[in-house]
């Protein structure tokens, strides 16, 4: 009796940290995952993607480019500057007047801070800085910024995630919205929760991004993908993290 | 080199049987995979496994071209007395890495 009314009194208190399922019926899509590949994710011994992270805690500590600076330099210690900038990017960018994502902003401090060759979408060492910023909000809720242009990003994001497309004319609301739950072949139907990114897919053997997910859905319907980086990526993200508004953090996680 | 992920309890009782997980990024390629210009990619695989306690081998084992990238593997020791375990893996193009952990048993 009194053990459950301290479980309920912390429940009511947020202590028992955000869910990766909402009272809505939202939840993160490693909640069907299978015991073994939960296990995985939870064991950071045992999380490929950890590898990422250790990689990019290396690289946020070298010195690089032409203004000889690291990134912890300007930053400090990332476990404590980096906490929570996952959860909110993308986020707006007064000065170019666009959203950016967390790739992309990284990617700029690269060039423009840094004085550095850009790194280009998906190579290593951007993944790598990427899981490891990201990798400092896991457990903390998706908590979207509230910004009038970020408003109109997410609105645009909305309106290409319910738009049909490619040969199979299909939206991608028609599958994680309408379909979720069901299977695909022997694939569940995920609500698609951008939770975990960039995270570690066993099929690509690898760590990914949000953006390569969602290429994979769209050339998955036959469309032609939006090449990376573009707005229509930035503005996809945008709406998706905010329709997972609350959600746990999981980055690095782990999907089939 | 590669980057690798190694999980030994720092501490043990004597005869405890303890968990031992090695993870590492490697891109295991098999050697039957087409590259970009349709010819066969080098393979280029980590063939063996092998961790010593002590100096002692006490798990090996041989990996061949069906193993995934950055191979994760995960046995189990008998705590035996204090020392090291020396995981290390070797393979194509000259591929070698090792890694110590300490083991305190009381
Ligand atoms: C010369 C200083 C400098 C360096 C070096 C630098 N940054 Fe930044 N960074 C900044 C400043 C200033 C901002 C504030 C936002 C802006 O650019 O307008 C920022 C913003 C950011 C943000 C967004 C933070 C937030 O709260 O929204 C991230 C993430 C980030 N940097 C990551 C990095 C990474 C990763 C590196 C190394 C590859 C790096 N930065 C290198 C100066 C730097
Ligand atoms: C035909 C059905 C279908 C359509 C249409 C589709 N997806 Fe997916 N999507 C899937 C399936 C199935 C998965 C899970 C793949 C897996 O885990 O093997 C997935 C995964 C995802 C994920 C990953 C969730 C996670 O936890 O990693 C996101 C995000 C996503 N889709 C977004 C989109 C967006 C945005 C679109 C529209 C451009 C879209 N999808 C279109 C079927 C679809």
């Amino acid at each position: 009796m009194r053990a459950s009314l301290v479980v309920a009194v912390l429940a009511l208190a947020g202590l028992l940290g955000p869910p990766g399922r909402a009272a809505d019926g939202r939840r993160s899509d490693a909640e069907a995952m299978s015991p073994a590949l939960r296990a995985m994710q939870q064991d950071d011994a045992a999380n490929p993607g950890m590898l990422s992270v250790l990689d990019g805690e290396a690289l946020w500590s070298a010195k690089a480019g032409g203004a000889g600076r690291s990134c912890a330099d300007c930053h400090g210690d990332a476990t404590v500057s980096m906490k929570g900038v996952a959860a909110r990017h993308p986020a707006w960018d007064a000065g170019r007047g666009s959203a950016v994502d967390l790739a992309g902003r990284i990617a700029l401090c690269r060039t423009e801070r840094q004085d550095a060759a850009p790194l280009p979408p998906e190579s290593p060492d951007r993944l790598a800085l990427t899981t490891y910023v990201a990798h400092q909000s896991r457990g903390m809720p998706i908590a979207p910024p509230d910004d009038s242009g970020l408003r109109e990003t997410r609105a645009r994001g909305r309106t290409l995630f319910t738009t049909r497309i490619g040969q199979l004319n299909l939206s991608c609301a028609t599958c994680h919205d309408d379909l979720a739950g069901r299977r695909l072949g022997g694939t569940p139907i995920p609500q698609g929760h951008p939770v975990g990114y960039p995270l570690y897919r066993l099929e690509w053997q690898a760590t990914g991004s949000l953006q390569r997910r969602l290429r994979n859905c769209m050339t998955g319907v036959r469309a032609e993908p939006y090449p990376f980086d573009a707005p229509e990526l930035v503005a996809l993200e945008a709406y998706l993290m905010e329709r997972a508004a609350g959600l746990a953090m999981e980055t690095p996680a782990v999907r089939p | 080199m590669a980057r690798a992920l190694v999980n030994v309890p720092k501490t043990a009782k004597r005869g405890e049987i303890v968990d031992v997980k090695a993870l590492i990024s490697h891109p295991m390629e098999t050697g039957y995979r087409p590259g970009p210009n349709g010819r066969l990619l080098a393979r280029d695989i980590i063939d063996r496994f092998a961790c010593t306690y002590n100096g002692t081998e006490v798990f090996a084992i041989d990996l061949h071209p069906a193993m995934s990238a950055n191979p994760y593997l995960a046995f189990s020791v008998v705590a035996t007395e204090s020392g090291t375990l020396t995981m290390t893996w070797s393979g194509d193009k000259g591929f070698r890495q090792s890694e110590t952990v300490a083991i305190e048993v009381a």
